[in-house]
């Protein structure tokens, strides 16, 4: 809601108002009421521990973030600027390498990143759309100044969630959107299936036929994927429910075989096709390599779209805006610094008490350092780590993350949130006004996962009069 | 030299399987040296098999039964045009930067071993391709051509430490060993023309090639200390066995398979020279 | 649609429709048991056999009492067609094939799964059992409310339908044997009033006795009680009525699948057209037993037929 302790943005004021005037204790039934409404609807997402409850609810906080339509013109133009330099990238990437001969990336960071997938070379993805389905994780500091933490160019994952706040929201607090122009996002799923149907292989000349691939019911995303195929009116498909016949890609029916064309696949790039990639793969379909190369199938997104969202690729997406479409880019990368350029490395030991320092291929914080919360000894030990191995760092400010009012124990304070809008890639691209917020339930946490205590809010882009609001009839 | 090739896989299963798939990786790629006159590949049904090209520039066809049954066949009949090139392979289609073959994989793992080996194989040498001829025969030294000493899965490593194996591993060895002196390095699958008499050979062979900057890629044969000439068809290349493997293949149902290969290399009636 | 959906949908109607019918047959075994002058033990081992475990459970506990008869038909998850394991194995069908389900059928099962897991051990105790017995048949009648007034009538349903009167078959097959299988104490006759007793449980186990009465008024006798649970169309739980229904939603499915038709189909019209032109005077001069034993295999076959035209 604050870029730092400021007062509330305008768009809050509605949601200051209606706080003020709902009485606690309705408040608190309203939350209560939220959860069983979650629970019954089933969205859990399986976290399998020992003896622990198999099904974990992902806590949802009943106060909305809200942007207003200024800002979201703004994001959605960013963004469709940022999917389109992305697939550029991709397409040239597995094509000519235009990119590597003009020396605008290093070429070992793309032909020796284990996301460089030699297989899809020169393979003709139709519509030249290699991320159709694209997640892109931004943090706001400033009014319209969002900057973007990584891009989900595989399978990201969260729509469901962002689909079934909105519906939770909508029984709970109907007057609220009475009251409010929130523009609609139920539509997403046939949206989805528009961009799915646009990209059919163009052989196919028939109503495309589409479906959903999913590694299984025990697949954390599994709510996600039988929802989805479910509001698309398509089928959910495993692995062994395909079989590939001279190259082209039919599902076992009760009537036999049905030839499929479009498939919206969750199972990820390596357990694909066991006899081109991990052989022990059960979750795949033997054999949809060749399927994809002679053209009779569409996999979206496409197989190798991974390259676009590793975390060394992702210091030069602002590049491909400008190399690709020779704009200046409009959503910023959060700055950072390759230490294995000299330059940049000299700066970072300069400013080792402002920066963030990271391992290129760590996770989880581990070998880390945040110089401002770091002593002197700790920086000087890891002055000499940088020293010895700079090749393997980099180093970003850190960043004064917007928050947003939460439901905490001790009543409604600030947590920092982050958000995910989906990016719709196909014949053109659509973006539905709003995406999932995640909200950090610890004070003063910057993590917004939901293994780590994570949470999520519905989101509300506030359109002004006479925009479709949801709710309204279209 | 003019080759004609015959190649027969047959497939035998204990009891009925449902469903049968194989890649092949079974036709000649056209290069200066290798002109293809004739090439037919021909599978279960009386359909032409679905060709397409795979991200190493190979020519991949897809081979489906998809019906109960206990045995099926792939037949490869052809003929080809050879010259020698001196292992030299120009003109031959190859999508991806040398570049992109100078990374470790799976079956050519850089190990201190093999670092130790090539290093040693080249000391004292400069010129490039000679570095390469040396490290082809020291592969050979090292490994000592046995069968049923290393497996499909052995890797370059493994094959140097057992110190015996066939034509893959002698592939994998020199490939990782290159790779050790910065120097992009390939698997090769194909056929090989030993001499004209009525055997027949149970397997596809394999070398490897090493790109050398002004001369481009150049084939060696480790296994038979040679550059590759107009005996040689090559078929497939990839970073290793995995991406060049003429034939993979999976069943749907459970039995135990036999297969059974015949390749036969003949000098065509009329090409002899 | 999918064979994988098809045969999922088609096991949760059958996981569901068999909660229901072990809860029946606890029901029985609670009913007889009360009155009976003994310790009412062979009831209990009747109920054992009549959910075909004799083995699995003898392996595990050698001779039954009520409290480990109880436990292995009501929760242990060793047994896959206790209470428990049943609405088990249908939640995670149902979570496999979500979108072949409607929401009221969804959350008919997510429910009661949800409500199966607040449930402790006092609620397996006698005192409790009924009330706990009552829930599970109110989750299963949920089910088949919900899955018959909101699901398209297409394949996804008739597989959902022949699921449930496949295993309904089976199952009121199975509970008149219970009879069979249950001694009369020594100094007791047949047609006295222990005999009379037994088979007025099976009746209301099976909801079955405002029926008899209506149908038959007068007291209970062993054959008119086969004749309703057997031939009588109108008795929604007979034999009879299974496969007017087994062969009803097998006819649609030919139909929607352009006329493609296989045992399954002759088989399941061979055992109806017994039960519509037979008598149950004839089932018992050759012996009930017998005959409920044959239509207990032969349903299974009719199972088999089903998975191996569909489900291949």
């Amino acid at each position: 809601m604050t870029g730092s302790d400021g007062p509330c943005r305008a768009p809050y004021a509605m949601i200051e108002s209606w706080l003020r005037d709902t009485p606690p204790d309705l408040m608190e039934a309203k939350r209560r009421n939220a959860e069983v409404l979650f629970r019954r609807i089933g969205i859990t997402f399986a976290v399998y521990t020992e003896g622990g409850d198999p099904e974990r609810l992902i806590p949802f906080d009943i106060i909305p973030r809200v942007l207003d339509s200024g800002e979201w013109q703004y994001l959605s133009r960013g963004l469709e600027q940022r999917v389109k330099a992305l697939n550029a990238f991709l397409r040239d990437i597995y094509g000519e390498r235009e990119i590597l001969r003009a020396g605008k990336i290093p070429a070992e960071l793309v032909l020796h990143n284990s996301a460089f997938t030699p297989e899809m070379q020169d393979l003709a993805v139709p519509g030249g759309v290699f991320t159709h389905i694209c997640g892109i994780d931004l943090v706001r500091v400033g009014p319209e100044d969002f900057y973007v933490l990584e891009d989900n160019c595989r399978t990201p994952s969260g729509v469901s969630y962002m689909l079934e706040n909105r519906a939770v929201m909508m029984r709970l607090f109907p007057e609220l959107f009475n009251r409010n122009m929130i523009r609609p996002v139920s539509h997403y799923p046939e949206e989805l299936m528009e961009t799915l149907q646009s990209v059919a292989p163009p052989n196919c000349e028939r109503e495309p036929t589409v479906a959903v691939l999913t590694p299984g019911a025990f697949n954390s995303a599994y709510f996600e994927h039988s929802y989805l195929a479910d509001e698309m009116g398509v089928e959910l498909v495993e692995g062994p429910d395909l079989v590939i016949d001279d190259a082209v890609v039919y599902m076992r029916t009760t009537e036999g075989l049905k030839r499929v064309d479009v498939l919206y696949r969750r199972v990820d790039d390596e357990f694909l096709d066991p006899l081109t990639f991990r052989p022990d793969s059960m979750l795949g379909v033997p054999g949809i390599m060749h399927a994809y190369r002679a053209g009779n199938i569409t996999l979206a997104n496409a197989i190798g779209a991974g390259i676009a969202d590793d975390k060394a690729v992702y210091m030069y997406v602002p590049e491909f805006v400008r190399f690709y479409l020779g704009e200046e880019p409009i959503l910023k990368n959060v700055p950072t610094w390759d230490c294995r350029h000299k330059d940049q490395l000299s700066y970072v030991l300069d400013h080792l008490d402002e920066l963030v320092v990271k391992e290129v291929h760590g996770s989880g914080g581990y070998g880390m350092l945040v110089g401002p919360k770091a002593t002197r000894e700790e920086r000087e030990a890891y002055r000499q780590v940088l020293l010895a191995r700079p090749d393997d760092h980099i180093a970003q400010p850190t960043l004064a993350l917007s928050t947003c009012p939460t439901f905490v124990d001790g009543g409604i304070a600030p947590r920092h949130v982050d958000l995910r809008p989906f990016v719709l890639v196909g014949k053109d691209i659509r973006i539905v006004p709003g995406g999932l917020t995640r909200v950090a339930l610890r004070e003063g946490s910057l993590v917004v996962n939901s293994s780590q205590g994570g949470g999520t809010k519905d989101t509300w882009v506030v359109g002004p009069d006479g925009t479709l609001a949801e709710g309204a009839p279209a | 030299m003019r080759l004609n090739i015959r190649h027969r896989t047959v497939y035998r299963y204990d009891r009925p399987i449902a469903y049968a798939i194989q890649t092949l990786r079974l036709t000649p790629s056209p290069h200066d040296g290798l002109h293809i006159l004739s090439w037919r590949l021909r599978g279960e049904t009386r359909r032409q098999l679905t060709a397409s090209t795979d991200g190493f520039g190979n020519v991949v066809h897809c081979h489906t039964v998809n019906h109960p049954h206990d045995t099926s066949a792939v037949f490869v009949e052809g003929e080809v045009e050879t010259h020698d090139t001196a292992g030299v392979v120009r003109n031959a289609p190859d999508p991806l930067p040398p570049l992109y073959y100078m990374q470790p994989t799976p079956l050519t793992g850089m190990t201190p071993r093999i670092d130790a080996f090539a290093k040693e194989a080249v000391a004292g040498i400069e010129v490039p391709l000679d570095r390469l001829h040396r490290l082809m025969l020291a592969v050979r030294d090292a490994v000592d051509w046995q069968l049923g000493r290393t497996a499909v899965h052995t890797d370059a490593d493994e094959a140097l430490a057992e110190g015996a194996g066939v034509c893959q591993d002698h592939a994998h060895l020199f490939i990782a060993a290159c790779r050790a002196l910065d120097v992009p390095a390939r698997y090769v699958s194909g056929y090989l023309w030993t001499g004209d008499h009525d055997e027949e050979f149970d397997a596809n062979h394999a070398w490897s090639e090493a790109y050398v900057e002004g001369l481009g890629w150049v084939g060696f044969d480790p296994a038979n200390r040679v550059c590759p000439n107009e005996y040689y068809v090559r078929c497939a290349v990839g970073p290793d066995y995995r991406g060049a493997a003429p034939v993979r293949g999976l069943v749907r149902g459970e039995a135990v398979e036999e297969m059974e290969v015949q390749v036969r290399v003949t000098q065509s009636a009329g090409g002899q020279q | 649609m999918l064979s994988r959906t098809a045969e999922t949908v088609y096991w949760l109607a059958r996981y569901m429709e068999r909660m229901d019918y072990v809860a029946r047959l606890l029901e029985v075994g609670l009913r007889m048991a009360s009155m009976s002058a003994n310790s009412g033990l062979t009831e209990w081992e009747s109920a054992i056999i009549a959910a075909g475990a004799q083995r699995a459970f003898g392996n595990k506990y050698g001779v039954p009492s009520p409290d480990t008869v109880v436990d292995y038909l009501a929760r242990d998850s060793d047994n896959p067609s206790s209470i428990l394991s049943c609405l088990n194995t249908a939640r995670s069908n149902a979570r496999a094939v979500r979108t072949a389900l409607t929401t009221d059928m969804w959350e008919a099962i997510n429910v009661a799964w949800l409500e199966a897991r607040t449930l402790g051990d006092e609620d397996f105790r006698v005192d409790r059992l009924p009330a706990t017995l009552d829930w599970v048949k109110r989750a299963s009648l949920l089910f088949n409310g919900a899955y018959n007034n909101t699901m398209l009538r297409s394949d996804a349903f008739w597989f959902t339908r022949l699921g449930t009167y496949v295993e309904r078959a089976d199952n009121t097959a199975r509970i008149m044997d219970v009879k069979y299988h249950v001694l009369l104490p020594g100094h007791e006759q047949v047609g006295g009033l222990v005999d009379y007793h037994q088979w007025t449980a099976i009746l209301q186990s099976v909801s079955a006795l405002r029926a008899y009465h209506w149908v038959y008024d007068g007291r209970v006798q062993p054959w008119r009680v086969a004749e309703l649970l057997i031939i009588r169309p109108e008795m929604p739980r007979s034999l009879r009525s299974c496969y007017d229904q087994i062969i009803t939603y097998l006819d649609e499915l030919g139909l929607h699948y352009a006329g493609r038709q296989g045992e399954c189909h002759r088989l399941a019209g061979e055992l109806h057209a017994r039960l519509k032109y037979g008598r149950v005077d004839s089932i018992f001069r050759h012996g009930l037993h017998e005959f409920l034993t044959d239509y207990i295999d032969q349903t299974a076959k009719v199972g088999d037929e089903i998975s191996a035209l569909y489900f291949a």
